[in-house]
């Protein structure tokens, strides 16, 4: 929990000198996306967890009981995506410590989207678990998903002054449009990428289909 | 009926093959066991027959309900108890307890009457409340056998129960295993790689070794399949003895157990004589001599040609005590 408030703070205000953009003050601009990388990173990594409980025995206990498959899975996507929001309201009550600005209104919009947000994230967590024998491959996920999903999702910095090349790294990054979402209700007069109802549609698009090879990777796997 | 019959089930790993056409059947109300070493494939046989794990070919009934088509109803139907330890130490024993109940759907009404019977079937009704980090690894065990009671299963599989743990929890476990045989109308499946295990609880036993079932019968008649007694010599020259004894057709086998010779014998009594005397004329000082009947380690040695344990003890039958006796 320490790690998003060194990033508000002092990415925060380090970042603010020399990143201007016009408008906003750095903090309320990075707020969204660290809201974004505090879901990202829990849900995965609780996902991803899924291994450990298997690697103990406790996973067995569950998959003996008469409960369906999807049932199990469900559980853990609502036992993982609880932890993820907790961590991402934390986050939001933190902005308002640091003094961020943000209205109730922005919050109460901010919730659901961020609920529509941690279900894909946390299938993609299982569905990754469902694929890895161990843990020890645990960083190579964190190297090779994580942090690009994190640092090409224009969590840190504006999309839109890329050059084009670049730009689509972050165009096939759900999370891109994720922290779009947040950036559009959470900030006043913040210029989307795609406007609210198509960063939703996309989102919701992504979550179902996480969902739906999720359940059969998990079935698949157990 | 049966309680478990398998047809030529089988589990690949790879290019392993982990259990080998494997066909058994047991009856209800036995206490069936599966003896074998390390690797030998009875956890593999165990996760199948409880469906966390798909055989490879062939299929299982239990309780009547196929494995691979009715695992729903095969899992509602059976408890099981794993190799490996299942249950969370972050929640107190009654707090497992509950949870499992709630997995089974035993109805809330008589939950608390029945972990109150199960616990104290283990005698763990006073620590209950202790969060089961405080536990020792005996009384873990003793949770997981409880706990996979909870639900009244027909069938109880029992994965090397006793595995690790000390003799006094060891024969704790055996008593509560042999009560609930008395008390309920309950079939146990158990696998183990202790010999005495096996002997003192199974009312039938299939051996298990290398993916396949290479003997299966009561304890008393795998003893009786030996014909025979085993000799037990500590000598001052167990090599030289055991070179004079292959010459002769005194012994079925010979093995060498921590020093001590074990040698099957037809007929101890008229044996005897002829190997005490075959002992003093090779000038082989013989310090102790007895008498005893097979063990279910003398019946694994004689299907297998090797040892159970992997610690102690090497095989001197046959081939290998002749090549080894002529390599010197
Ligand atoms: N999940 C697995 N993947 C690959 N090999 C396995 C797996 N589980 C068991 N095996 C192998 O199958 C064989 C039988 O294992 P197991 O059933 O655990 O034996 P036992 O319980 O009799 O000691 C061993 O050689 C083991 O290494
Ligand atoms: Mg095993």
């Amino acid at each position: 929990m320490i790690t998003p408030v060194l990033w508000l703070v002092i990415f925060g205000s380090g970042l603010g000198f020399s990143l201007t953009i016009p408008g906003f003050n750095y903090q309320q601009f990075l707020l969204p996306g660290i809201i974004a990388q505090t879901l990202l990173f829990t849900a995965m990594f609780l996902g991803i967890s899924v291994i450990w409980d298997r690697q103990f025995g406790f996973m067995k206990e569950i998959l003996v009981a008469p409960i369906g498959r999807v049932s199990i899975f469900a559980g853990k996507m609502l036992g993982v995506g609880t932890s993820a929001m907790i961590q991402g309201l934390i986050v939001i009550l933190l902005g308002f410590l640091i003094g961020i600005p943000l209205s109730l209104y922005a919050v109460c919009l901010a919730i659901p989207l961020m609920l529509l947000i941690t279900v894909g994230l946390v299938c993609i967590g299982l569905i990754i678990a469902s694929f890895m024998a161990s843990l020890e491959s645990f960083g190579t996920i964190v190297t090779f998903v994580n942090m690009p999903m994190f640092f090409l999702s224009g969590a840190l910095f504006p999309v839109m002054n890329l050059p084009w090349w670049l730009k689509w790294a972050f165009y096939v990054n759900p999370l891109t449009y994720s922290v779009d979402a947040l950036r559009s209700v959470m900030i006043n007069g913040w210029h989307s990428i795609l406007p609210l109802e198509y960063n939703i549609l996309i989102i919701v698009v992504f979550d179902v289909v996480t969902v739906v090879i999720g359940t059969y990777a998990f079935g698949k796997r157990q | 009926m049966n309680a478990i019959e398998t047809m030529d089930l089988t589990r690949k790993f790879g290019s392993l093959t982990a259990v080998d056409n494997v066909n058994l059947k047991v009856t209800e109300g036995e206490i069936f066991g599966l003896l074998g070493p390390n690797g030998a494939g009875k956890s593999t046989t165990i996760s199948m027959l409880c469906t966390i794990m798909k055989p490879t070919s062939g299929t299982a009934k239990v309780n009547g309900y196929d494995i691979v088509h009715e695992p729903g109803q095969v899992r509602g139907s059976i408890g099981i108890v794993f190799q490996d330890p299942s249950i969370d130490d972050k929640l107190t024993g009654r707090e497992n307890m509950e949870m499992h109940a709630d997995l089974y759907n035993v109805p809330r009404d008589v939950m608390h009457s029945r972990i109150d019977e199960v616990l104290q079937l283990v005698e763990l009704e006073d620590r209950a409340s202790d969060y089961v980090n405080t536990y020792s690894g005996g009384m873990r065990r003793r949770l997981e056998i409880a706990r996979s009671l909870i639900h009244y299963p027909r069938v109880l599989f029992l994965d090397e129960p006793t595995l690790g743990l000390d003799p006094q929890s060891r024969d704790h476990i055996w008593s509560y295993i042999r009560d609930l045989k008395k008390r309920e109308n309950i079939t146990i499946i158990l696998t183990t790689h202790y010999m005495e295990e096996a002997d003192e609880l199974c009312d039938r036993i299939a051996i298990i070794d290398r993916s396949r079932i290479i003997a299966m019968d009561t304890p008393h008649n795998l003893k009786e399949e030996l014909k025979g007694e085993i000799i037990i010599l500590q000598t001052n020259n167990n090599d030289r003895l055991v070179d004079k004894l292959l010459e002769t057709e005194l012994a079925d086998s010979i093995t060498e157990i921590n020093g001590e010779l074990n040698l099957k014998v037809k007929n101890a009594h008229t044996a005897l004589p002829r190997i005490v005397e075959l002992a003093v004329s090779n000038s082989v000082y013989v310090d102790s001599i007895s008498i005893r009947e097979p063990h279910l380690d003398d019946v694994f040695m004689h299907f297998t040609g090797r040892e159970i344990r992997e610690t102690g003890g090497r095989a001197l039958t046959g081939m290998g005590a002749r090549i080894r006796g002529s390599l010197k």
